[in-house]
This record gives C-alpha cells, sequence and structure tokens, in this order.
C-alpha cells in the first residue's frame, strides 16, 4: 500500500517527531501534523503546506503548551460514507484496530449508525445475518482482521449462503513500523480477506480515504445487488487515524440505483407459454420473495395460472394458507407436475430425488420422467468453487440467469398477454382442486399436532400453537426457523407477511439463532412488531451472550426455548451409524445430550439481564407463562421462557 | 409349560402383556423417543407410534427390518420381551384430544 508524498504523513512519525520536539524545548510541538511531519527526520520527504486557519489555531494552542490534535482524523471521513449510505446500524465487539472508526463514529458521527454492543464477533455478523432478512439491506459490523475475522467467519459463511447482504469491516496495521507491541503484530495481516474470501462476495483491502470511499460504496452495491452477499472492507489503521492528507476533499461517491438483473421479455413468453400449456405446473420456490412486494407478485402470478406452489421454507415467499400453497402435499404435487419453475431454488437436485440407501447413497427421481425443469436464480451469475453451495448438477431444460423476484414482473405481463378466457376457465377448475386438497392436507396436519398434546415433555406442536395462539392477533414476525420444531409453524400458523417468517441458517451453521434472531428483531423494532423465536437449546449456548445484547439495547423478542436438553439431531445421527453396526444404542447419548447437570436457561437469561421463566414442564402452564412474556415484550423489553420439550 | 405357551400365543397375537413401565424405559434407553417423541406421538423424525401401535408380532418384524430412514435393531440390541413391553407402553399412550375440543388447534 504506497502512500501518496502527500498522504504519507505518518501519525505516530508525527507523535514520535513532537516528542523529540518537546524535548528540545517545545518549538516543534506548534506544527500541524505536515509541519511535524516535515521535521521528523524519520520522515524527510514530506512537504509544508501554507498554514490553514486550523494550522494556526493549533499554532496558538501549542504555544500554550497544549499538545497537538489531529482535526479531521480518516474515520471521520468513513463515517461520513456509511451514513450517505443510509446504514442504521454498527453491529460489534470493539476492537483496538477499529478504534479510529468507532471514536469516529460514536463522537463525531453522533452514533449514527447506532452502535449495537456484542460480546463475540459471532454475535455481531449473525445479527447483520438476521436483521438484513427483515430489512433488506446491510447493516456494518467490525472486527479485528486477524482474530475478530476468525470468530465472525462462521456468521459471514452463514450469510453468504443465505444471500443476506453485510458490510463487514477488518480493521488491520498494514505497515509493521507503525506496529507498537507484540499484540499488534499478531493483530496485523497480509491480506485480512484471505479468510472470508471464498465466502464473500467481494472485498478490497483500500490504500487510500478516496479509495476506501470509493470501495465502501462499490461493496454496498455489491452486496446489495442479487444474489445478496456479505462484502469485507479492510480499513487499515493508518488510513483510519491519519488526518485527511491535503487536498483531500472527502467526496463520498454516488450509490446507483440497484437494478437488479431480471428476465428478459422474449424468455418470459417463452416460459409463460409453457407455464400455461403444462397441466400440472408448480412454481418451487427457494428465496423468490426478497422483498414484501416479491410476496405479492407470486400469489399474482400463481393466481393468474391457478397453479401448485411448493415453498422451501427458506422465508415466507408464499401465504402458507392460500389455497395454492401446496407445501404439505410437496412430494405428490412435485410427482405430478408436468412442470417445475424453480425461483431462487436452493438445492433444485435434492427437491426432486429421494436420497435413501442404508449404506451408500441411492438418489431416485421423484418427478415423471418426461417433466420439464426450468431454473430461474441469479446463483448462475455468481460461483465459486471451494465451498460446495452450488449442490449436485440438475438437469434442467432451461436455466435463467437472474433474479426470481426481479423476473416476476415480466412473467406475470407475458402470461397476462398470453392467457385467453377459455384457458382461464380449466385453470380455475384445477385451482379449486388444489384448495380442497390442500384444506384436506391441513386438517391431516392438524391431527398429526394433536398426537401427544398433554405430554411432558412438552410435545413441539403445543409448544408452537401455544405461542401462535398467544401473537396470532398482534402484528408479529416469527425470526427463528421452523426445522427444529417439525415445522409446526409453517404448517399451522397463518403466515401472509414478508416477515413472518425469515428461514434459519443459511449455511446450517449452529450458533446462528441466537444472534440472528435478535438482530431480526432490532429491525422489527421500529415497526412495532412483536419478534418471536423458537430457540433449540444447543444453539443457545453457542452464543448466549446475544441474549445480553438485547437486554442492554432494548430490542424487544420473545424466546422459547425448544429445550430438548440434546444435540438432538446428532443422536439421531448415532442412531444411522449404530444401525449400520448392529451396535451401540445405548450409548448414542454419548456426547450428544446436554443433561447432568440441566441448564437453566431462565437462569442463564436472567444473569445476562433478560426477564425469564420456567423451566416449564407441564403444558398446561406454557399458554399463561406465554401471555405474561408477550407483556413484557410489548412493553419494549426481551423475554425468555424455557420449555422443556421432546425432541422435535 | 401350558401357561406359558397361551402367552405367548397371545403375545403373538399381539394381545400384548408386556411390562409397560419397563417399555418405557427401553423406549428412553434405546432412544426410539428420539425419533417418534417420548409418547410415540411422532414428528418429522419418524411417524406416529404410540397409543395404537402396530400388532406386537407386526411391530417386532418391523423393527428388526425397518423401512425408510429408520435404523434396523437387531435381536442382540433388543430382545422381543423388551419389544413387547415397549409394545405394553406406547398401547398405553392416552388417545389425543378430538380436534373440536382443542381450539389452539383451530386458530
Ligand atoms: C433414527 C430415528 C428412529 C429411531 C431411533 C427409531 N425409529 Fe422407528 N421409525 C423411524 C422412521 C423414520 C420410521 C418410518 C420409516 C418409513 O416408513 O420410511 C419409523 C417407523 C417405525 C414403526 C412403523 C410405524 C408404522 O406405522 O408403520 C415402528 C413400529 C417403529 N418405528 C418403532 C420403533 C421402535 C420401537 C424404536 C426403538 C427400538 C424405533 N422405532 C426407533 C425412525 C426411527
Amino acid at each position: 500500500m504506497a502512500k501518496s508524498t502527500k498522504t504519507s504523513f505518518a501519525r505516530r512519525g508525527f507523535l514520535k517527531g513532537a516528542a523529540v520536539g518537546a524535548a528540545a524545548g517545545a518549538t516543534a510541538l506548534v506544527s500541524t501534523p505536515q509541519q511535524a511531519n516535515a521535521q521528523a527526520p524519520a520522515a524527510p520527504t514530506r512537504g509544508a503546506a501554507p498554514p490553514s486557519a486550523a494550522q494556526v489555531e493549533a499554532e496558538r494552542n501549542a504555544g500554550s503548551g497544549a499538545p497537538p490534535f489531529i482535526e479531521r482524523p480518516g474515520a471521520d471521513y468513513m463515517i461520513d460514507v456509511i451514513k450517505s449510505l443510509g446504514v442504521e446500524y454498527f453491529i460489534a465487539n470493539p476492537g483496538s484496530s477499529f478504534r479510529g472508526i468507532h471514536e469516529s463514529l460514536v463522537s463525531y458521527g453522533g452514533n449514527k449508525p447506532e452502535f449495537i454492543t456484542c460480546n463475540h464477533e459471532e454475535i455481531a455478523a449473525a445479527m447483520c445475518n438476521g436483521y438484513a432478512k427483515i430489512e433488506g439491506k446491510p447493516a456494518v459490523t467490525a472486527v479485528h482482521g486477524t482474530v475478530g475475522t476468525q470468530h465472525a467467519a462462521m456468521a459471514i459463511y452463514n450469510s453468504y449462503c443465505d444471500q443476506a447482504p453485510m458490510i463487514v469491516l477488518a480493521g488491520n496495521r498494514r505497515d509493521s513500523s507503525e506496529r507498537r507491541s507484540y499484540v499488534e503484530w499478531v493483530h496485523s495481516v497480509q491480506d485480512a480477506a484471505a479468510m472470508v474470501r471464498d465466502y464473500t462476495k467481494w472485498d478490497d483491502n483500500p490504500g487510500s480515504l478516496e479509495h476506501w470511499g470509493e470501495s465502501m460504496v462499490r461493496g454496498y452495491h455489491l452486496a446489495t445487488m442479487a444474489p445478496q452477499m456479505p462484502v469485507m472492507l479492510v480499513c487499515d489503521e493508518d488510513l483510519q487515524e491519519d488526518p485527511y492528507p491535503d487536498n483531500f476533499k472527502g467526496h463520498i461517491p454516488k450509490l446507483p440505483v440497484n437494478v437488479q438483473p431480471a428476465i428478459d421479455a422474449g424468455t418470459a413468453n417463452e416460459v409463460a407459454k409453457m407455464l400455461l400449456a403444462a397441466e400440472n405446473p408448480v412454481i418451487l420456490t427457494g428465496k423468490a420473495a426478497r422483498t414484501p412486494k416479491g410476496v405479492q407478485l407470486l400469489v399474482e402470478l400463481a393466481e393468474l395460472l391457478q397453479c401448485a406452489v411448493v415453498d422451501q421454507k427458506r422465508r415466507m415467499n408464499f401465504p402458507n394458507r392460500h389455497p395454492l400453497n401446496q407445501t404439505l402435499r410437496q412430494r405428490p404435487v412435485l410427482q405430478q407436475a408436468d412442470l417445475i419453475v424453480g425461483l431462487e431454488v436452493w438445492d433444485f437436485y435434492g427437491s426432486i430425488h429421494t436420497l435413501g440407501g442404508r449404506f451408500k447413497t441411492e438418489a431416485r427421481s421423484i418427478t415423471k420422467a418426461d417433466a420439464k425443469l426450468i431454473s430461474i436464480s441469479a446463483n448462475d451469475l455468481f460461483f465459486k468453487s471451494n465451498y460446495q453451495t452450488f449442490f449436485r448438477n440438475t438437469e434442467v431444460d432451461m436455466s435463467v440467469a437472474a433474479d426470481g423476484e426481479a423476473s416476476l414482473p415480466a412473467l406475470i405481463e407475458a402470461v397476462k398477454r398470453q392467457l385467453t378466457d377459455d384457458r382461464k376457465r380449466t385453470l380455475a377448475e384445477r385451482g379449486k382442486k388444489l384448495g380442497e386438497a390442500q384444506k384436506q392436507a391441513l386438517e391431516q396436519t392438524r391431527v398429526a399436532a394433536s398426537q401427544g398434546w398433554d405430554s411432558s415433555p412438552i410435545s413441539t406442536a403445543r409448544m408452537s400453537m401455544e405461542l401462535y395462539g398467544a401473537v396470532k392477533n398482534e402484528d408479529w414476525s416469527l425470526v427463528s426457523d421452523s426445522f427444529w420444531v417439525s415445522n409446526w409453524p409453517q404448517r399451522l400458523w397463518d403466515m401472509n407477511k414478508h416477515y413472518h417468517y425469515i428461514g434459519g441458517a443459511g449455511g446450517e451453521g449452529v450458533g446462528y439463532l441466537a444472534p440472528a434472531t435478535v438482530g431480526a428483531a432490532l429491525a422489527n423494532k421500529k415497526y412495532g412488531r412483536l419478534s418471536v423465536s423458537i430457540q433449540p437449546d444447543g444453539d443457545l449456548m453457542y452464543q448466549p451472550g446475544a441474549l445480553w445484547t438485547a437486554a442492554h439495547h432494548r430490542i424487544p423478542i420473545l424466546i422459547l426455548v425448544h429445550n430438548n436438553r440434546a444435540y438432538h439431531q446428532e443422536i439421531m445421527q448415532l442412531q444411522r451409524m449404530a444401525g449400520q453396526h448392529n451396535r451401540g444404542f445405548e450409548q448414542c447419548g454419548i456426547g450428544t445430550t446436554i443433561t447432568d447437570p440441566n441448564i437453566d436457561y431462565a437462569k442463564v437469561a436472567q444473569g445476562l439481564g433478560v426477564e425469564a421463566f420456567g423451566p416449564v414442564t407441564n403444558p398446561a402452564e406454557l399458554g399463561p407463562a406465554i401471555k405474561r412474556g408477550v407483556e413484557v415484550v410489548k412493553s419494549g423489553r426481551p423475554y425468555l421462557i424455557d420449555v422443556v420439550t421432546q425432541g422435535r | 409349560m401350558k401357561r406359558l405357551v397361551i402367552i405367548t400365543f397371545l403375545a403373538s397375537l399381539g394381545y400384548g402383556q408386556g411390562n409397560a413401565e419397563h417399555g418405557k424405559v427401553v423406549f428412553e434407553k434405546l432412544y426410539c423417543s428420539a425419533c417418534h417423541g417420548h409418547d410415540g406421538q411422532g414428528g418429522s423424525s419418524g411417524p406416529r407410534i404410540g397409543t395404537k401401535p402396530p400388532a406386537v408380532a407386526v411391530l417386532i418384524a418391523y423393527v428388526r427390518k425397518p423401512a425408510g430412514g429408520m435404523p434396523p435393531f437387531t435381536a442382540k440390541i433388543v430382545s422381543d420381551a423388551d419389544l413387547t413391553d415397549i409394545h405394553a407402553y406406547l398401547s398405553s399412550r392416552p388417545a389425543p384430544p378430538a380436534l373440536k375440543d382443542v381450539p389452539l388447534l383451530n386458530q
């Protein structure tokens, strides 16, 4: 990172020079940075600009014996740029390698974006992940380029898989002659972003403030362009802490309006033609709705076609009580399909195959041999090799490299143009049948949920429905995923708003949920939404500190701990192995259970400043406890209930 | 001897005289409960087998050579007698309430 002569003033050189000057009789201390540099023997090339008003003022102060100051550190500019992007939150665990930015933010910047204090970098990054999934835009987190990045790495990976944008700032001191202690040596790195390059969309290591500003705006732009992902920007400590270079005007680059990549009209016509001609077309959605508008558009398209929609539950894409939502009947619907149009589908191959086999994986297609497959996904626009997030090759008939949501308007228009009244009547018949089938499936699901209704440990169906009963008349947002509780919320709650469901950890990295749900609740806060979470116990113990952040920043969220006292999935994994080896079923609890002692999550929460109740083992006590919790959360505080539950 | 034959015969028909209390212990110890729920109520990892399990002989045959995602439990792992006890435990699980009596399931 070469410094221009103009910007080559080194902060520490300046301080060193100043100290020498002071020893020599204090006259050197009157200098502005530039003058001090000029005087510093270690930096003979630094130029001397004519004194500015500030310099004159500094001189006067110095004359009175006051030490010199840096009037305008580079970090102030960084904060100006961050502000220009409309970033709401700066979510971080403090670290000396970005102390310049931190101080500029809270002082010069008036703490806007607001600093959200976290106990761990993974919490901060995961909070950005959850925040982005509600708000649809990135928050900023900051880490040490070394140890902080190592901590944050899994959460960055989760975000990458989850296609949630975030901006990661990595502090680093590039210039070795400026490192003061061994700590600064072990906290410095040649290429800070290398560690996360495989799972970020872009990174840069700017060499000047001008470069930093351009890269910050570019990074924001890229992070929010589909497929949305984290980006990392390294923030050299000298850039943060040195004063503005001469002639640096602090220009803030313009952020362009992002026009997301969409299907072209010709291809849209072709896809519409196939959709209208098919007997049983299915729209398979992964993250089809990036925004609330996406939900509306998807409903419009499905209603025009009166076709089945199957949702992968990666977020709320399509209202789950809509008669065309056939997610409860996923298997038969996909089996009967003659055309499947995937919108931002995650693991297309896995969606249309069973992957059985006791020992080796046996893949069997569940679709008709002549079923046509179309994929519309921005994933085709962005590929990396190392991490295997591209899944098994699916033999699709057409792959459209475009964002699902951005492609919906063209598809809708094309369908409208080609739809005849005759066809409309036939399609309405199909829609009616689908609606009836869905009703039946819903009824069967309710019967299934009634099994073990009064059991203790409490059934996950009971817990889910008690929670729903207490919040359904509020403006609620389920910020956790439902996979760990047999998908009961997905199956039985009336989800129809974009923020009703945001899915789980993109990379299935455990430790995501507690902080990500607090991040999502932070985003929900300004809308006055009631955030609720069903929080697996195993995940909570990775980053329980997220609870403290919720308490400290008064982030309202109702957390029900799904306390099955185990890494429950891993018990089942061991059983699978035991079954392969004909031995050892009784030992499957070793290393997989979280008992002896049982963790008292209410006490853990209380210790972190969150009001809490539990453990609840009697299902009859759960409803009243949740009602109390809702009241606390509605008053603006987090609340946790420890619910002792069955496995899933 | 004659009585034993009769009991075995009845048990094989599904009139299991198994010990429900011991059945619960085995059901938990072998972690059948992990997939089927502590009361055999079922969930996303295993179907409902509580309250009305398949007949003892069917259950034993199934557990020895299961379908799909369930691991096999051979006689080396669990005896027929223990499975009979599991059957008794599962049969002793109360029937779920009628849907119409559960407002939370009608919302
Ligand atoms: C790792 C999870 C797992 C474990 C452990 C497990 N099961 Fe199962 N069980 C399943 C699954 C999944 C099925 C359904 C398989 C299918 O049809 O594809 C099943 C099916 C069954 C059935 C047949 C149900 C029916 O109506 O057809 C019985 C009976 C049964 N299990 C009993 C047991 C018993 C008893 C144990 C313990 C000794 C046990 N299971 C342990 C997962 C499990």
